[in-house]
């Protein structure tokens, strides 16, 4: 086997690169069986993405940060598993990143336009952050304004990442009463592919996942009705709860200490979110792998829906017919997996008649 | 928060909570069937099964340890084990820092992960050129 050292790091295949810095064939199977296994992919995929991976060329990604707390970089950096997410994010090109880039003022513009120039219709521009409409002065990067930037920077973009719920839904500079006037990736750009990976951050193999699908299939992932890749948001945490169980056999937790919480029982009635929360959290887990909230006590707050700041409280049970909560889990317990999107499909049916009758809240101390 | 105030939060006991561990070793049973009956392998990513703490302990404690434990020390280490049920392997995954990034059951005669690769043989054959080159040279130097 040999390797053309003439070949600029820009010419080599994903497949050269990891050879020339000494990574054995046999590593790279065992990268793409963890990658399978991240993107929920059948085990049989894991040939299938070595040969895509093998063959795949490294991309210029522009990234640009509008309104936002950094805590989207944050989730894909401060992320150590060295050897999945870095070895994608080293392939990739990142040629704008103005948190993470040495560059500075006209320096680092300069490098943005050169990436958009030279790349031109092949770049992917990754966005976290809303983008204010108030005023353009809310929010500015060497003195332009987030949307100038934006316009600018999506135009020769083969597909555009919106990371986070800012960059996907508006988040929480959108919540009520949105003082900035801020808007979504989506809201703002309509002649593009735009891929939504929201959280509040998102999972980071999420991202780098999103990031994988496009190198391995040169595609963008097939996607839900709110611009979600259905690979990470096509269940929700409902679905894949590990307390399910105990929701199905009307079991609850009514308050953050009592015998149920003890025995780890559903934290429906403690506000949890997950009956209507499309995300990859109860398989995917946080921190590496180690858990998810659930897992530690604390009801799913929704952070990967729209609007799920201005939800109506973290700890106030979803709104449910005024029907016993018990006598609703036993009958969709019947359905077993149906259940899940039963409740779905019931929360947001009759979310608004729901809201008036409601009276199930069970520690208001919290909201006070 | 002084001690007693601490709430024991204890989720690890009970019976089995998602009620996942008795199918999954059933479907573990059929795919050892189907290597029996046809010779095709089966991989089941544990990850992609929702399983309460404690419930993957579980299936790995009733799989036991069988007579084969391997060590791979690629882009971190991986243990690769054949169960107390020969043909069944735990192929278990870790990055730099020791963590687990996947794990799976493989049901096959030898997983795949631990076969030589044709490209690392083929790189082993020219470095091995290499030195053989080297230490002829080496030798027509010192006569
Ligand atoms: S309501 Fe929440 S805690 Fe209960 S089963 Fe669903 S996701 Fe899990
Ligand atoms: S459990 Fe819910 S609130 Fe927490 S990160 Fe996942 S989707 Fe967001």
């Amino acid at each position: 086997m040999t390797i053309n050292k003439d070949k600029s790091r820009f010419d080599m295949t994903l497949g050269e690169t990891l050879r020339s810095q000494g990574i054995s064939r046999r590593s790279f199977l065992k990268f793409c069986a963890a990658t399978a296994s991240m993107m929920a992919m059948s085990p049989a995929m894991i040939p299938k993405i070595a040969h895509a991976l093998e063959s795949a060329r490294r991309p210029s990604v522009i990234w640009l940060s509008f309104q936002e707390c950094t805590g989207c970089t944050e989730s894909l950096t401060r992320a150590h598993t060295a050897t999945i997410e870095s070895l994608i994010f080293d392939y990739i090109s990142l040629d704008y990143h103005h948190t993470l880039m040495a560059a500075s003022g006209h320096g680092a513009e300069d490098a943005r336009k050169a990436a958009m120039e030279e790349n031109f219709g092949k770049y992917l521009l990754v966005v976290d952050g809303s983008i204010p409409m108030g005023n353009p002065g809310y929010s500015t990067i060497a003195g332009i304004s987030n949307y100038d930037m934006l316009m600018e920077t999506a135009k020769g973009a083969a597909a555009i990442i919106a990371v986070g719920t800012c960059a996907t839904y508006g988040g929480i500079p959108h919540a009520n009463p949105n003082p900035t006037g801020a808007v979504s990736v989506g809201e703002l750009i309509k002649d593009k592919p735009i891929i939504n990976v929201p959280g509040c951050p998102p999972i980071p193999v999420v991202i780098t996942g999103v990031l994988t699908h496009f190198l391995t299939f040169g595609t963008i992932p097939e996607l839900d009705h709110i611009g979600r890749p259905k690979v990470f948001y096509g269940q929700s945490i409902h679905d894949r709860c590990y307390r399910r169980p105990f929701y199905d056999k009307g079991l609850f937790a009514e308050t953050f200490d009592d015998e149920g919480a003890r025995k780890g029982w559903c934290l429906y009635k403690l506000g949890c979110k997950g009956p209507t929360t499309y995300n990859a959290c109860a398989t995917t887990k946080w921190n590496n792998g180690t858990s998810f909230p659930i897992e530690s006590g604390h009801p799913c707050l929704g952070c990967s829906e729209p609007d799920f700041w201005d939800g109506g409280g973290f700890y106030k049970a979803l709104s449910m017919p005024t029907e016993n909560i018990t006598k609703t889990a036993i009958y969709t317990a019947a359905g077993a997996v149906a259940a899940g999107v039963a409740l779905g499909a019931m929360n947001k049916s009759k979310k608004n008649s729901a809201t008036k009758a409601h009276n199930k809240t069970t520690i208001d101390d919290l909201e006070k | 928060m002084s001690s007693s105030t601490v709430v024991p939060f204890n989720i690890q006991n009970g019976d089995e909570m998602t009620q996942n561990v008795k199918p999954l070793l059933h479907e573990i049973k059929h795919a050892l069937d189907s290597l029996i009956e046809t010779g095709k392998s089966t991989i089941i990513d544990l990850r992609s099964i929702p399983l309460a703490p404690g419930e993957e302990d579980k299936i790995l404690n009733t799989l036991g340890q069988g007579e084969v434990k391997a060590q791979l020390n690629a882009l971190g280490l991986s243990e690769v084990n054949e169960t107390q049920y020969a043909g069944v392997w735990t192929v278990t995954h870790y990055n730099d820092e020791d963590q687990i990034i996947s794990r799976f059951i493989e049901v096959t005669t030898m997983p795949e992960i631990l076969c030589s690769q044709t490209e690392d043989i083929m790189a082993a054959y020219s470095r091995l050129a290499i030195t053989l080159d080297d230490i002829v040279e080496d030798n027509l130097e010192t006569n």
